[in-house]
C-alpha cells in the first residue's frame, strides 16, 4: 500500500522482490563475510573506471560511484573536492553512464549522488539510464523518506534499487518505516556530520547499526566517517558492513592510482576476514 | 488571495518540499512544531514585538519621494526598512528566530550570508540573547563586504570563509547546512531568507509579514484608504519581497520582484531542487547549480524562495531583472534626489522603476527599502572612481 504523504504525494510500497545488490549483499552475508562496499568519484581523473576495478578485484562486495554535483551538503572536504575536480574535468551524468556501461566489475554498482541531477534530466530518464549501464541502485543522500516517492516509482519501474539512509537523529518509529522501503541495503549513517575522515570511530555508529539490526532484515551498512580497516571492525560488531568514501578518496587524490586503491581496499578486506571469519 | 500557509508537505504549489538529508528531517519537523507553537502564543508574539519595537526601532516610516517622482514621472513610496536597526529588513526574521531558538534550548546560531546583512543581524541577535553565533560567508564576498566583517567579529560571531565552489552565497548556504548537519542537537540554523527546506520558507515569511501589515496601514492612511498601484522589491531569495507583498496579496496591486540579470532565478532558471527546496533555479543542461554573478553580494544566488516561484506560476507576482549599470544609476539617483543612499540590493528595484519609468508613468510604486548603502559605499568608489 502506498502512503500519503500530501495531496498528490504518496510513498509507493516497494517492490517485494530483491534486486541484484540485495541479493548479492543478502548472499555475502549468508556467507558470514562482512560487506564492503567502497565508493570512488565517478569522473575523477582519466583511471576512474579502473580505480572501480581494482577496488572490486580487492574484495569489494560492491561499489558505490558517485556522479560529482555541484553542491554536495553531504560531503565533507575530501568528496567535495574530487567532485569539484571530476567536473572541472567535464564529468556528467551521461560521461558517468557511458564509462559505467563498459566497466566490467563483477559486482554490483549503486550510484550515489544528489537528486537534483535525477530530477533535472527527467527521473524516468534518469532511472532508465541508470539501469541501461548496469547500474543497480541509487543513493540519494539529499532526498529523505517523505520526498521520496515520485523517484522511487521511476526507479522501481526500471529496476533501479533505492538505497535510504537512516540517520542517528531519527526517532525510533521512523527507522522501519525507513527500513521497510529501502531497496539493495539500509545505508546507516554513522554520525551527526558529513562524510571525512575522523581519528575515531563515533560511538553513534555502533548505536545506529544496533538500532536498525533490531528492526530490519535488510543489510545495514555503516558508512560517514569510516576512515580504517580498524575502524571498519569495530563497527561491524554491530553491522553487517561498511562504506568507506573518504579514506579512499583521499587516497586517490594523494595519487594512489589503481594500485594504490585496491592495495587499501584489500587491507580493508583483511582485516574484516581476519576479525570475523 | 493572501498569502497561504504551505501544504503539509511544505509546498506553495509544486514548488518548496523538504529535501533534506534523513539527519536533518527530524530537526525541521521539530522547528515546524515549534514554530507553530510560538506563532500561536500571545507571550511569544508580545515578546517578540516588544524586541521589534525597542530594539530594531519598529515600526518603519514610510518615506514620500517628491523629488525623485518629479524626476521620474513616477510617485515613489519608501518603506524605510534601512532605518532598523543593523540597516535592513534581516534584523525582523533574525530577532523571530533567535527568540525561537531559545524557546527551543538551542544554544548556538549558524547562519550563512551574503552581504552581511543577515550575518551581521544573526550576530546582533546572538550577543543579545546570550548565544553563541558563526556565520559562513563566502570568500568572495568577505573581500567585497569586509565592513560587515568587522562588524560581526565585533559582535561576537565567528565568520568563517566559504572556500569551495563559486565561493559566494550559495556556497555559503552548503557550509551552514553541513555545520547544521553536525552540530543539529545544540544548534538552531538561522537561515536569512524564505528558502530553504519547510518550514523556512513560511517561516521567514511570517516573520517579515510585519513589513506588510505596517506598510499597508501606512499607504491607506496615505492615500485615503488606497493601496499602490505596484508594489515593488529586489529579489534575491525574497524574504523582503515576500514580506511586503503579503501586505498587498488581497488587493488589485501589481507585485513585482526585481532580480539582477546574472542571478535571474525566476526569470531564467527552471525547476530544481537545492538547498533543500524545490524552486526555479538557474542550472546548467545536466542539472549542476550555476554561479550568480552581480554587482549585489545579498542577490548572488541562482536560486529563490519557493514561493516567489509559486507567485510567478500562477501569475500573482512578476519578475524583472535589472543589469548592474542600471543598479549604479539608480544608487546615485536616489542619493542625489532624496538624500537616502540605498543599499545596492534594494537599487533594483529602483532601477527598475526608472527603467521602465515610462511604463509606471503617473502610477504611484510602493519600493521596500530593504537595507542602507553604508556597507556599500567603499565598492561604490572603486567603482565611480
Ligand atoms: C539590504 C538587502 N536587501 C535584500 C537582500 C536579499 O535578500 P532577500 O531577497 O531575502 O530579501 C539582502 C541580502 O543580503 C540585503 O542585505
Amino acid at each position: 500500500m502506498a502512503a500519503v504523504v500530501d495531496e498528490g504525494l504518496t510513498i509507493p510500497a516497494p517492490p517485494s522482490e530483491p534486486g541484484t545488490l540485495e541479493t548479492a549483499l543478502r548472499a555475502g552475508r549468508a556467507e558470514g563475510r562482512k560487506l564492503l562496499v567502497p565508493y570512488v568519484t565517478g569522473g575523477l581523473g582519466e583511471d576512474w573506471a579502473e580505480i572501480v576495478r581494482a577496488v572490486a578485484d580487492a574484495g569489494a562486495d560492491a561499489i558505490e560511484v558517485g556522479i560529482p554535483f555541484s553542491d554536495p551538503v553531504m560531503d565533507g572536504p575530501v568528496i567535495q573536492e574530487a567532485s569539484e575536480l571530476a567536473l572541472r574535468a567535464g564529468a556528467t551524468p551521461v560521461t558517468v553512464f557511458d564509462e559505467l556501461r563498459t566497466i566490467d566489475a563483477g559486482v554490483p554498482i549503486a550510484v550515489m549522488t544528489y537528486y537534483n541531477l535525477a530530477f533535472h534530466m527527467g527521473l524516468e530518464r534518469f532511472a532508465e539510464s541508470l539501469a541501461a549501464a548496469g547500474v543497480s541502485a541509487a543513493i540519494l543522500p539529499d532526498l529523505p523518506l517523505e520526498e521520496v516517492g515520485p523517484w522511487a516509482t521511476a526507479a522501481d519501474a526500471a529496476g533501479v534499487e533505492t538505497v535510504l539512509l537512516a540517520a542517528p537523529t531519527a526517532p525510533d518509529d521512523r527507522l522501519p518505516v525507513v527500513c521497510a522501503r529501502a531497496r539493495g541495503f539500509v545505508y546507516a549513517v554513522g554520525l551527526l556530520g558529513v562524510t571525512g575522515e575522523r581519528d575515531a570511530l563515533a560511538a553513534s555508529s555502533l548505536v545506529i547499526a544496533r538500532r536498525l539490526k533490531a528492526v530490519t532484515d535488510m543489510p545495514v551498512l555503516v558508512g560517514v566517517g569510516v576512515s580504517s580497516p580498524a575502524q571498519a571492525v569495530e563497527v561491524c560488531a554491530e553491522a553487517d558492513g561498511v562504506v568507506i568514501g573518504s579514506a579512499l578518496m583521499r587516497r586517490v587524490l594523494e595519487g594512489a592510482g589503481p594500485v594504490g586503491a585496491g592495495a587499501f581496499i584489500a587491507e580493508v578486506r583483511a582485516a574484516l576476514d581476519d576479525a570475523f571469519r | 488571495m493572501a498569502l497561504a500557509e504551505p501544504s503539509s508537505s511544505g509546498r506553495f504549489g509544486e514548488f518548496g518540499g523538504r529535501y533534506v538529508p534523513e539527519t536533518l528531517v527530524p530537526a525541521c519537523q521539530e522547528l515546524e512544531r515549534a514554530f507553530r507553537s510560538a506563532w500561536g502564543d500571545p507571550t511569544f508574539r508580545s515578546e517578540l514585538d516588544g524586541l521589534l519595537a525597542d530594539y530594531a526601532g519598529r515600526p518603519s516610516p514610510l518615506t514620500e519621494c517628491h523629488r525623485l517622482s518629479e524626476e521620474l514621472g513616477v510617485r515613489v513610496l519608501l518603506k524605510r526598512e534601512d532605518l532598523n536597526h543593523t540597516g535592513s529588513h534581516k534584523i525582523n526574521n533574525v530577532l523571530g528566530q533567535a527568540l525561537l531558538a531559545k524557546r527551543m534550548g538551542k544554544t548556538r546560531l549558524v547562519a550563512e550570508t551574503g552581504a552581511g546583512q543577515h550575518g551581521v543581524a544573526s550576530a546582533t541577535a546572538a550577543a543579545l540573547m546570550g548565544m553563541e553565533c558563526m556565520v559562513y560567508m563566502g570568500e568572495v564576498d568577505m573581500a567585497r563586504q569586509a565592513l560587515n566583517v568587522f562588524r560581526m567579529r565585533l559582535l561576537g560571531a565567528e565568520v568563517v570563509p566559504a572556500v569551495s565552489g563559486s565561493r559566494t552565497l550559495k556556497d555559503a548556504v552548503n557550509e551552514a547546512m553541513r555545520d547544521w548537519v553536525a552540530t543539529v542537537e545544540t544548534t538552531h540554523y538561522c537561515l536569512g531568507s524564505v528558502m530553504g527546506p519547510h518550514p523556512y520558507p513560511w517561516m521567514v515569511r511570517e516573520f517579515h509579514t510585519v513589513i506588510g501589515v505596517e506598510a499597508r496601514a501606512q499607504c491607506e492612511a496615505l492615500l485615503d484608504g488606497g493601496v499602490p498601484d505596484v508594489v515593488t522589491a529586489c529579489v534575491g531569495g525574497g524574504s523582503n519581497a515576500i514580506g511586503i507583498f503579503s501586505g498587498f496579496a488581497d488587493t488589485e496591486a501589481e507585485l513585482v520582484g526585481v532580480e539582477p540579470a546574472g542571478g535571474a532565478a525566476v526569470g531564467r532558471g527552471v525547476p530544481g531542487v537545492v538547498h533543500g527546496m524545490k524552486s526555479y533555479l538557474m542550472q546548467d543542461e545536466f542539472g549542476q547549480v550555476q554561479e550568480a554573478h552581480s554587482i549585489s553580494a545579498g542577490l548572488d544566488y541562482p536560486g529563490v524562495g519557493p514561493e516567489h516561484s509559486f507567485l510567478s506560476s500562477i501569475g500573482r507576482a512578476r519578475y524583472e531583472a535589472v543589469t548592474d549599470e542600471q543598479v549604479v544609476d539608480a544608487f546615485q539617483l536616489l542619493s542625489r534626489t532624496e538624500g537616502i543612499i540605498p543599499a545596492l540590493e534594494p537599487a533594483h528595484a529602483l532601477a527598475w522603476i526608472s527603467r521602465d519609468r515610462d511604463l509606471l508613468a503617473g502610477r504611484t510604486v510602493l519600493l521596500n527599502m530593504s537595507g542602507r548603502g553604508d556597507k556599500d559605499v567603499a565598492q561604490m568608489m572603486e567603482i565611480l572612481g
